[in-house]
């Protein structure tokens, strides 16, 4: 069995499945079940300055779910810990003691002021907890009040606030991103130049998950009004993916640890953003959803993956993926690819065709001398992908890459084997005015 | 599955039949009558839905005889419009509800549908669209159509089955005024009359009848027979149009000794009994039933006759049992009722005593060459009843003779249009029909667009 031990800017753990700072790590009761379940670390909810907030007595979540009730994506208007500060610390420090071999960080969100940050430091450090997270994402509730993602959206905030952290504790320090901005770069690059030893993302996404059409307002409807919250879920995951690339890639903060965030429910999910580049993952939804349970799959799923591919160690492909995360000017477009579609996999539902012919480049048939049959023509296909999307059965369509020396029937072009971008393709006014130069 | 079977009588011997009433508790009568298929329920139907995969020029829709857009009303399920659903059921099949409960789906929209190639498992068609016109019809006492403005013209429709009122209820829509006759004291045909009960409960067959009707414009007269107080060339002479939707009025007889024997019956006037019997413990059913037969009205009165406590139901056919005309469905459904069925069988005499059957005796056969013969070899087999479901005929007097037919039915062309240039015809009693409720709506629906061209014209 491959090794799943991690080291996480110094914090170890016997696995790298952490649950994020939310509902399920609130109490000292929630986070115990979820260390007996197997969870290698929690972020304990998000503590503030007493007086704790208070939370809506009505719904907290609204969800998108599926035909059959699966749960696709969520939404939270909840806020940080309603619960008193030195409970949570006196229930922290218990924790810590009774399992010391797990990760425990503790989420930060006070106002931007440096003795707030001096006050709950001290008070953190403590308990024995391993580490903080700056919570710098929550987009609803706290961030009209000027924290969660109020600081998130602004790096100079972020800078401010990490040097303090750091100034003031020798706790390792992670700063957890909000989405809700424009490029996700610019924050982290704040954060590492605030000194923070790893960055968290994502944080939830603005969001309305419904409208009620009787009520005509949005839900979750708290006694006929309702405000945006956070999303978050499998729905938000490739939105999730592309920011820890962003952030990984990014020369000025590549290096710079990842804990990835957002829609994480399987092995698989954790290791696509381990191979981008998270050294651990954190996960809420599908805890909120199936019990801490899950985590048991996560564990042998991406164990016995490992196994499979020869790794014997979680650190062997962190990151593996990002070499190959580029820019779209530097995809080869020498590269040729033709949808094929598999006539003893095939049901004849005819989506293909009907995708292809209403919404794209009609090169899929419908009837071929006289009878119901489904073909590419290779005359017409760009290779998009659409077809092979939108498919029901699994890997009936496939996208083939064209030899080398053969010719396109589409372009009438010999398939180059050398690789050719954008930067230099002649329809390129900028490669040409650099070429002319 | 069947409930409280009664205790096997360890004391009966051949005094004579065994027919009695009320073998069952009243609870088991209910239990075993109730619905075959009961209603999905809302989430069950968006599930369903959900698996359907909105196929181009689909092959479902194809399928049906009526051309129902299915991947639509299907869709229109998935996205929480059942009523829009309905309507485009009923837009090309105004007995959706009905259909939707009797059609062997498993040999049209379902058979073909790419689930059952992917998976074996097929969308179930046939339930959504009863969800789709269970919620109309709960929701709405009138079909979503309005009459059309009175045209002035006049059109007979002969028969309230299926095709009549598909018929009636497509003129009416385009304005005219139609007369819809019927021999029974009710509408609804084979809906009414005919099918197993299980497939139809709590009165839906009338339900549906009334609210076809509830567009306007159409009059219901009942106890009117063609050949017998209603004459062919008198509706022709007062109405601009006749439309035939007879069915076929008399049953195949087996041609062997005994069948004039008392406990010796139509399958098809046992059902008809049966459908409108209040109280299902009034009904007398024998212990030991032989149906000879092989298509749907075999499988529905033996499976029916087990349901009403009959011990030892089975069915008899000529041929192999691939050669039934009861769907695969339809055989399963009855073996797993408990119904024997014998293969290779004909029925060679009734065996009475003091004029009541008491037993059958049945030749084994072969195909030889093509052709079906006795091998001499007997079984007898005791019997309280014998049922004969081996078709209907067509009454040809009750036309007096002013129409053409061929294998004793009547010729219509692709617009359901008789020899005589005023007079369609459609269902059961045409040429050419597959005997199926949903194509005779498709009759009585082309009939009416073709009589309405030509009284517009």
């Amino acid at each position: 069995m491959a090794d799943l031990r991690t080291e996480f800017i110094g914090i170890k753990s016997p696995n790298p499945f952490w649950l994020a700072s939310a509902p399920p790590t609130d109490k000292e009761y929630n986070v115990v079940r979820a260390f007996k379940a197997g969870w290698g670390g929690v972020v304990w909810k998000t503590l503030g300055e007493d007086p704790p907030v208070v939370n809506v007595n009505g719904p907290r979540y609204g969800a998108i779910h599926g035909k059959d009730r699966q749960l696709i994506g969520l939404n939270n208007i909840e806020l940080i810990t309603d619960r008193p500060l030195e409970v949570n610390l006196r229930e922290i420090k218990q924790v810590k003691r009774d399992w010391p071999d797990r990760a425990l960080i503790v989420s930060l969100m006070v106002p931007c002021e440096e003795q707030s940050w001096i006050d709950i430091l001290r008070k953190v450090e403590d308990t024995g907890a391993d580490g903080v997270e700056l919570n710098f994402g929550c987009p609803h509730g706290m961030s009209e009040r000027g924290m969660g993602s109020a600081v998130g959206q602004v790096p100079e905030y972020i800078e401010m606030v990490t040097r303090w952290v750091k100034k003031h504790s020798r706790m390792p320090c992670i700063v957890k991103l909000t989405p809700n901005i424009t490029d996700v770069r610019k924050p982290a690059q704040a954060a590492l130049a605030g000194g923070a030893d790893a960055v968290s993302l994502i944080n939830t996404i603005n969001s309305i998950t419904a409208v009620d059409l009787d009520m005509m307002s949005p839900s979750p409807t708290v006694d006929g009004k309702g405000a945006h919250g956070g999303y978050c879920g499998p729905a938000v995951k490739p939105i999730a993916l592309n920011m820890v690339a962003e952030i990984a890639r990014d020369p000025a903060t590549h290096g710079l640890p990842i804990s990835g965030i957002g829609g994480v429910t399987t092995w698989r999910d954790a290791a696509e953003f381990m191979a981008l580049g998270s050294g651990t993952v954190q996960v809420c939804t599908a805890a909120m959803t199936y019990g801490f349970k899950v985590v048991e799959d996560m564990i042998e799923g991406l164990s016995d993956w490992m196994d499979e591919k020869g790794y014997t160690s979680v650190d062997q492909f962190v990151g593996s993926a990002v070499p190959n995360v580029t820019d779209w000017q530097y995809l080869n477009l020498n590269y040729v690819a033709k949808a094929v579609i598999d006539q003893d996999l095939c049901i004849q539902c005819g989506r293909c065709h009907i995708a292809c012919e209403d919404t794209s480049h009609q090169a899929i048939t419908s009837m071929v001398d006289g009878a119901r049959k489904f073909e590419v023509i290779d005359e017409e296909c760009v290779g998009c992908n659409l077809c092979v999307n939108v498919c029901p059965v699994e890997n009936c369509i496939t996208l083939e890459p064209m030899a080398a020396g053969s010719v396109d029937p589409r372009t009438k072009r010999t398939v180059e084997k050398d690789y050719a971008n954008w930067t230099t393709h002649p329809n390129n006014p900028m490669a040409v005015k650099e070429a002319a130069e | 599955m069947i409930a409280n079977l009664p205790e096997i009588s360890m004391t009966q011997t051949t005094a004579g039949p065994d027919i009695a009433a009320g073998r069952l508790s009243d609870d088991a009568y209910a239990e075993n009558f109730s619905d075959l298929h009961p209603l999905l329920d809302p989430h069950e139907a968006l599930v369903e839905a959900d698996r359907c995969y909105f196929c181009y020029d689909a092959p479902c829709m194809q399928a049906c005889p009526t051309s129902i857009d299915i991947p639509q009303f299907i869709r229109q399920i998935s996205t929480g419009n059942p009523t829009g659903s309905a309507k485009t059921i009923f837009e090309q099949n105004i007995l959706g509800g009905m259909c939707a409960r009797v059609c062997p789906t498993e040999t049209l929209c379902e058979e073909v549908c790419v689930r059952e190639i992917a998976e074996g498992k097929p969308v179930k068609i046939g339930q959504l669209q009863r969800y789709a016109t269970d919620h109309y019809m709960a929701e709405n006492d009138t079909t979503p159509f309005t009459r059309g403005a009175p045209t002035g013209r006049k059109v007979a429709v002969v028969g309230a089955g299926p095709a009549g009122l598909a018929c009636a209820h497509r003129l009416a829509v385009h304005g005219h005024d139609v007369t819809l006759y019927d021999a029974r004291e009710k509408a609804g045909g084979l809906n009414e009359f005919g099918i197993a009960s299980y497939k139809s409960v709590d009165g839906f067959a009338a339900r549906e009848a009334d609210f076809i009707l509830s567009i306007g414009g159409i009059e219901l007269i009942t106890g009117k027979r063609l050949g017998t107080n209603l004459d062919l060339a008198e509706l022709r002479a007062g109405f601009d149009a006749v439309f035939l939707g007879i069915g076929l009025g008399s049953v195949n007889a087996l041609g062997i000794e005994g069948e004039d024997k008392s406990g010796s019956l139509d399958a098809v006037d046992y059902i008809a009994d049966l459908r409108q019997a209040d109280d299902l413990s009034t009904l007398p059913v024998g212990r030991r039933i032989v149906v000879i037969g092989g298509g749907m009205t075999a499988v529905d009165i033996a499976v029916q006759t087990k349901l009403l406590g009959a011990e030892d139901v089975t069915i008899a056919y000529r041929r192999g049992q691939d050669r039934m005309n009861a769907s695969d469905y339809e055989q399963h459904l009855a073996q797993t009722s408990g119904v024997r069925i014998m293969t290779w069988m004909q029925p060679k005499a009734l065996v009475a005593q003091n004029g009541t059957v008491t037993a059958i005796e049945l030749e084994r056969t072969r195909e030889h060459n093509g052709s079906l013969a006795g091998t001499g070899e007997t079984v007898t087999l005791p019997a309280d009843m014998v049922f004969k479901a081996v078709g209907q005929t067509l009454v040809q007097t009750d036309l007096g003779g002013a129409l053409s037919l061929e294998k004793g039915r009547i010729v219509v062309d692709a617009d359901r249009k008789t020899s005589l240039a005023d007079v369609w015809a459609g269902g059961d009693c045409v040429l050419g029909g597959e005997d199926l409720t949903v194509a005779a709506v498709e009759d009585g629906k082309i009939a009416a667009e073709s009589i309405n061209a030509a009284l517009s014209a």
